[in-house]
């Protein structure tokens, strides 16, 4: 295959500026508070390692409080008009919408993600969210079936991951909130900050007070949270190894939960797919947002007859890859999330080629001199035992695999304790659905990949967790039925 | 000289098969009046991973069979039971002082639950799923599949119709199950077990142990190979129950054994199934 020539790009920075405070306090009964404990850390941008402000972390007391407002809260919002409560939600949806660019900006800087993705897919998805399940708030009675009065199921406590920060939030609020339900969330610890703006556009239109409650913190106030009396149900997303601590936590008392947890996702390439689009989506599956995706295709298994031009043709297309600068509108690929996660990705890189696979990483352009950068990669000759196809990356490190047979593809795809997202490529209808539904996953996506709509549910089988988040199924986990 | 009555050992139902324990262990079941009117196997921890290995192994078979053959074979066994109704309530009987008229009454209605819950098995995939209308050329849609090897406990006043309360919609949505015979009165369950061969229901797809309850749970709950647990036991119970969930996310659902299973919502309803099914969206794409 000829090698085009990489082009340059002139920079294109985003140029809207956006406030951030020098600190941010907690957001309880509708009022921003400073923890008791005085205690306080940095929320660090991911591109130049420097600390965009301080946020406070909460602890037992300002936990306590934040469950007394959403149970006092509770009261009165369970019992407005759904048809009311819908104008809430529609209103905030319209507000996010026309604060986007901000939010955005925001999303980028604190959490690394280049601003083509929080910009065309992490914003618009959260404004969509709202739209979405405003128009549920009067419609509950046909969301279960031959549920006719369902209830909210009261104090939710919702902790999210750093992934797609805002998202998580809206994908935990918006239903809940349709529901009839009140809240105390707790955003991640390295990117809080879109959370926070959130809540500000929360109070701007004029949700009563209590109904959300945010507080930020670190695994401390986590613990806190999930140990906590106050609340009927809890809605975690994050790692498989926090959620089974958590039920654990929540054993002995007959809370609601919800899991949306980790997962090791195959992308199925077979011979007669229509091989430039499933190239496309290959990249998408695993270099969308550095690879920090609980559903991302990290395990790519491609036909045998097809091997050498698919490993050809997504190693010319990662050389073109543009790392850098999240802020900049050409940028394909930002830093990763933090410190911890880089060092976690680059140790998995060396067990990689420590157990004998081989390593490809995208290497034309320079890493920036700071920033939690890592080069976008993928592994051939990988052993289906091999660790860097069992575990969890949650990097931008894709394990490319071979098959024979439509058996073959399968067996391998289905043997992992995960069961979140599949893909399955391939121009043929009939195979395509023969595929779908034999993979053991709650989400297939047949030529396409990290596809999302407030309208489809969302979640996983086996380890992947359970529960289901967006579309009617999403509504059950915030009913009591 | 009086007749000297026969007293039978029920035996394990695994696999389609009729084994002992592999422990070598029985006890005696007393009747109402506190005599011993049979012998039950105690199962062990191995005899329960036998059965959840029976039931795995029929699980890709059974789950993949037509909703329509599913619905007919559990149509069949309502059948079976239906000319062993006499048998059933005396068994219901044999362990309490409940009268003819309420064990007769419980029998009928676990009947006609079998029936209702064969009529779901082409309709679940209508009334639980849907299509998605996302944002782009896609058509989206949610179908429940079912979640695997399940395990139902029935510890209840009413053993027989919460025994088939929480084993029928199981076995209809496309599970296998492995379920534990009500630790008091486990009779009509054991009869219902023998009825199962001659239902055409595949070996393995229905597989019942009888034994200890707390002997049996810790293993239970923190089997790795069972997907969901269905239980309506003691409350505590549920600690252990839900710290399994911790070892491989199994689904549990916990029932309150004092539940009126007689109610026809939520027992003949959809919500029958909660934590019986996955749901699984499929995005398949389109384009000219």
């Amino acid at each position: 295959m000829t090698q085009a020539p990489v082009w340059d790009y002139s920079s294109a920075p985003e140029s809207a500026k956006v406030e951030i405070r020098p600190r941010y306090g907690l957001f309880i009964d509708g009022r921003w508070m400073d923890g008791r404990a005085g205690k306080h850390f940095p929320s660090v941008d991911p591109t130049s390692e420097q600390q965009l402000c301080q946020v406070t972390e909460a602890t037992g007391a300002e936990i306590d409080k934040a469950f007394e407002a959403a149970r006092r809260a509770l009261r009165r919002w369970s019992r407005t008009p759904g048809r009311e409560r819908g104008k809430f939600l529609f209103r905030i949806a319209r507000r996010i919408q026309e604060r986007a660019r901000e939010l955005a900006v925001l999303e980028s800087r604190d959490s690394g993600k280049p601003i083509r993705e929080s910009r065309d897919f992490d914003i618009p998805q959260v404004a969509q969210h709202f739209f979405h399940h405003a128009g549920w708030c009067d419609k509950l009675r046909y969301a279960l079936p031959g549920v006719s009065d369902p209830r909210p199921v009261g104090v939710c406590a919702q902790i999210i991951p750093w992934n797609f920060p805002l998202l998580m939030a809206a994908w935990k609020l918006a239903p809940a909130l349709a529901c009839g339900n009140t809240c105390v969330l707790k955003p991640a610890e390295t990117t809080p900050l879109t959370a926070l703006r959130l809540a500000e556009i929360l109070d701007e239109c004029e949700l009563p007070r209590g109904v959300v409650n945010i507080v930020t913190g670190g695994p401390e106030t986590g613990r806190a949270m999930v140990e906590h009396p106050g609340f009927d149900k809890i809605a975690f997303t994050g790692s498989t190894e926090v959620g089974k601590a958590i039920l654990r936590a929540c054993a002995e008392r007959p809370v609601r939960l919800t899991m949306e947890l980790g997962g090791k996702s195959p992308n199925i390439v077979f011979a007669d797919a229509p091989i430039d689009q499933a190239i496309e989506g290959i990249v998408e599956g695993i270099w969308f947002n550095q690879g920090q995706v609980c559903c991302a295709g990290s395990r790519l298994l491609v036909e045998e007859s097809v091997l050498g031009e698919v490993v050809a043709k997504v190693r010319l297309r990662m050389e073109r890859l543009r790392v850098g600068d999240p802020l900049d509108k050409n940028t394909d690929v930002g830093p990763i999330n933090s410190a911890v996660q880089r060092d976690r990705v680059k140790r998995y890189l060396r067990i990689g080629v420590d157990e004998g696979a081989t390593l490809h990483e995208c290497g034309t352009s320079a890493l920036p001199d700071r920033g939690y950068f890592c080069r976008p990669a993928f592994f051939t000759e990988v052993q289906p035992s091999a660790t860097i196809a069992r575990e969890e990356i949650f990097g931008p490190v894709l394990a490319v695999m071979s098959f024979r047979t439509p058996d073959e593809a399968l067996l391998r795809a289905n043997n992992t304790p995960y069961g979140l997202s599949a893909g399955v490529w391939t121009n043929k209808g009939s195979k395509i659905l023969e595929i779908a539904r034999s993979l053991k996953a709650g989400v297939v996506w047949c030529n396409g990949f990290n596809l999302f709509d407030a309208a489809s549910p969302f979640g996983g089988f086996k380890e992947s967790g359970f529960g289901r988040e967006g579309g009617r199924h999403g509504l059950r986990e915030y009913l009591s039925h | 000289m009086q007749r000297l009555p026969v007293v039978k050992t029920h035996k394990l139902f695994i696999g389609g098969a009729f084994p002992r324990t592999e422990s070598g262990r029985s006890t005696a079941l007393k009747g109402a009046s506190n005599g011993v009117i049979a012998h039950l196997c105690r199962a062990s921890r191995k005899d329960l991973r036998q059965a959840v290995e029976a039931a795995r192994a029929a699980l890709p078979a059974w789950s993949r069979a037509a909703p329509y053959l599913r619905g007919q074979i559990l149509y069949r066994f309502a059948e079976m039971l239906e000319g062993r109704a006499a048998e059933l309530a005396s068994a219901l009987r044999a362990t309490s002082s409940r009268s003819a008229a309420s064990t007769q009454r419980e029998v009928r209605a676990s009947i006609d639950r079998l029936v209702s819950m064969a009529g779901w098995s082409d309709k679940l995939a209508m009334v639980l799923g849907g299509q998605n209308p996302v944002a782009g050329p896609y058509y989206t849609f949610t179908t429940p599949e079912p979640v695997g090897v399940c395990v139902t406990i029935a510890e209840s006043s009413s053993p027989l119709l919460a025994f088939v309360s929480l084993a029928a919609p199981a076995l209809v949505a496309g599970n296998t199950v492995v379920a534990i015979a009500c630790e008091r009165h486990p009779l009509a369950a054991l009869l219902l077990a023998e009825s199962a061969p001659t239902s055409d229901l595949p070996a393995g797809v229905l597989n019942l142990l009888t034994g200890e309850l707390a002997e049996l749970m810790p293993h239970l709950a923190s089997h790795r190979d069972v997907d969901a647990i269905v239980a309506a036991v003691p409350a505590r119970h549920a600690p252990a129950l839900r710290c399994g969930a911790a070892e491989n996310l199994k689904r549990v659902r916990l029932v309150d054994p004092g539940a009126n299973f007689e109610q026809e919502e939520p027992w003949s309803g959809a919500s029958a199934f909660d934590g019986l099914v996955e749901l699984k969206t499929i995005w398949h794409p389109m384009s000219a």
